[in-house]
């Protein structure tokens, strides 16, 4: 427990003493501004029914930080290590490989859950400056970041395997950009394939879209959390074996 | 406190290590020697536990260095090649995250992390960041590093390279100053690093080992064929009738140097010392002699020495 704190701490620290890290904390808040922005001309013209949360949502920009600033974040977790060297000072230390597996995943699921504070801000500043509560749904909020930090559990862990694949950082984010976009391109398969085919179904499943949006709603379906909970251990899993693979060549 | 058996790396297509057995006692600093690719960083790792052998056996302290790694790591103080360390961080630091990431306690890690600042002479750029230090000083980072758990055995892979001679010395010092309370072994190419620092030097040739003896016996029988070169100002044919009717000379080579001089590569029969009697030679016969030296082996020599058909050994 001693070893995963620290090595959390440490991670988060590197990410905090790089300029990476303000880098993609920053590109985050101007892409949230942006689609704060959308979302206050939205407004002017038309009033809607759909809660905020729903609003920030639809506008695509959500997409975009969470599919390319992932890969950004998650890219340095061993490939840098490996790179310099320090991944055998760190694996020849009484850690187990366990251990480094959490602690990474972990520093990386604190940074990029405070990527998505600015959100919180503008929404925040939205309810004060509007005076209007109904649609400022607490739980809806609460959902919103509950699908944010189930569907980035799946996406960091998918960073964590692409940079415990390879020393570079830039393929290590090119992998990882890859198996995210083609995880969230696989749900549009479905509506192409023909209905009640089982294909269909499972691809359905998968729709990563579709269940998100759910979450901005404020839906919180049961099945999806199991859904995104597997599909993060099941990567981290992979990543596991990936580290300790060095024992077996 | 190391127990090698048989030990065997293979990567695909080669053996980096090719059934190496030794062992190093308690308190022993033992000098890995060989060229570069000549298995010791990989016998290093081995040993460290960063990864298994292929086959045989690695035990340090009595504890399987494979089965039985999170053991093996409390006592080994490794130090890997290129001494990698998290540049950004301040030396202090990056010495208490590597104490605690080692399972001390807050106040033990401190009580240590100050002990080995003071022991690698680190207590005045505590808090200067590594990216900024010099390598002789980032060198001690790694060697405190190495150090800052008390482990009974120290592992430094090149702890020399890159520096220089200054830095060398006070480097080699640090490492002979760990002889009372730990278990050294090292890794280098340069002869006299070994020679320096080591009891006991393991010479390392193609994933083999092809001598284990102290320096000074290696020395010696190295220096049982070195070669005698004198400078001397004297007729050549002259030069060439003394040294064949000298009979410790096993065999000579004289040829014309810079002036009147003519330099004569001289080889004794075993064991003997050739100089004293090329002096009072010269002496004798008032011809004017302006260098005689035995010529230092070099690991390369050492190397040709060992490999020659006949006097291979296993150790």
């Amino acid at each position: 427990m001693q070893a995963w704190w620290i090595l959390t701490r440490r991670e988060l620290a590197g990410f905090f003493c790089s300029l990476a890290g303000y880098v993609i904390i920053a590109a985050a808040a101007f892409l949230t501004g942006l689609s704060f922005v959308i979302l206050l001309m939205k407004l002017q013209d038309e009033p809607t029914s759909m809660p905020v949360t729903e609003l920030f949502y639809v506008t695509a920009f959500f997409w975009l930080i969470l599919l390319l600033a992932v890969p950004v974040i998650t890219m340095r977790l061993f490939a840098l290590e490996k790179f310099t060297g320090t991944f055998e000072t760190l694996m020849t230390t009484p850690v187990s490989d366990l251990q480094v597996v959490a602690a990474k995943f972990s520093a990386a699921m604190v940074f990029y859950l405070l990527m998505w504070l600015p959100l919180l801000c503008c929404i925040l500043i939205l309810r004060h400056y509007t005076g209007e509560v109904s649609g400022f749904d607490g739980g809806a909020l609460g959902c919103t970041y509950l699908g944010i930090m189930l569907l980035g559990g799946v996406f960091v862990s998918l960073g964590c395997l692409a940079s415990a694949l390879t020393r570079s950082q830039t393929t290590a984010a090119m992998i990882s950009v890859g198996f995210n976009v083609s995880l969230f391109l696989v749900s549009f398969l479905a509506v192409k394939l023909p209905d009640g085919d089982w294909k269909t179904q499972v691809l359905g499943r998968l729709g990563l879209p579709d269940q998100m949006h759910d979450f901005v709603r404020g839906v919180a379906d049961t099945r999806t959390v199991v859904l995104y909970l597997t599909l993060t251990l099941f990567f981290l899993f992979f990543t596991l074996r990936v580290v300790e693979s060095r024992r077996w060549k | 406190m190391i127990e090698v058996e048989n030990l065997t790396k293979r990567y695909a297509g080669h053996t980096a290590v090719d059934g190496i057995s030794f062992t190093v006692a308690r308190g022993e600093i033992v000098g890995l020697l060989g060229p570069n690719g000549a298995g010791k960083s990989t016998t290093l790792r081995i040993l460290s536990g960063f990864m298994p052998g292929t086959s045989g056996s690695v035990r340090v302290a009595g504890f399987d260095v494979f089965h039985d790694s999170r053991e093996v790591s409390r006592r080994i103080g490794y130090m890997p090649e290129n001494n990698p360390l998290h540049l950004e961080m301040r030396v202090r630091e990056y010495l208490k995250f590597r104490a605690r990431l080692k399972g001390l306690g807050w106040k033990r890690s401190r009580s240590r992390v100050d002990t080995v600042m003071q022991q690698c002479e680190l207590t005045e750029v505590g808090g200067k960041i590594i990216g900024q230090l010099s390598k002789g000083y980032r060198q001690r980072v790694g060697l405190a590093d190495a150090l800052v758990h008390e482990p009974e055995l120290v592992i430094l892979d090149e702890p020399t390279i890159g520096l220089d001679p200054h830095q060398i010395r006070s480097v080699r010092q640090l490492i002979k100053s760990l002889a009372a309370r730990h278990t050294v072994l090292i890794s280098t190419h340069i002869l006299p690093e070994a020679e320096v620092t080591c009891n006991r030097m393991l010479i390392l040739f193609q994933g083999r080992i092809l001598a284990a003896d102290t320096p000074e016996d290696l020395q010696r029988r190295m220096s049982s064929n070195s070669q005698i070169i004198a400078e001397i100002a004297a007729p050549p044919a002259d030069l060439r009738a003394c040294w064949t009717d000298m009979p410790e000379v096993e065999q000579f080579d004289v040829s014309a140097a810079e002036g009147d001089y003519y330099r004569c590569a001289l080889t004794a029969h075993e064991g003997i010392d050739l100089r004293p009697q090329i002096f009072a030679l010269a002496r004798e016969r008032g011809w004017s002699l302006r260098e005689l030296t035995r010529s230092r082996h070099s690991l390369e020599d050492i190397y040709v020495q060992v490999t020659r058909p006949g006097e291979e050994e296993e150790a």
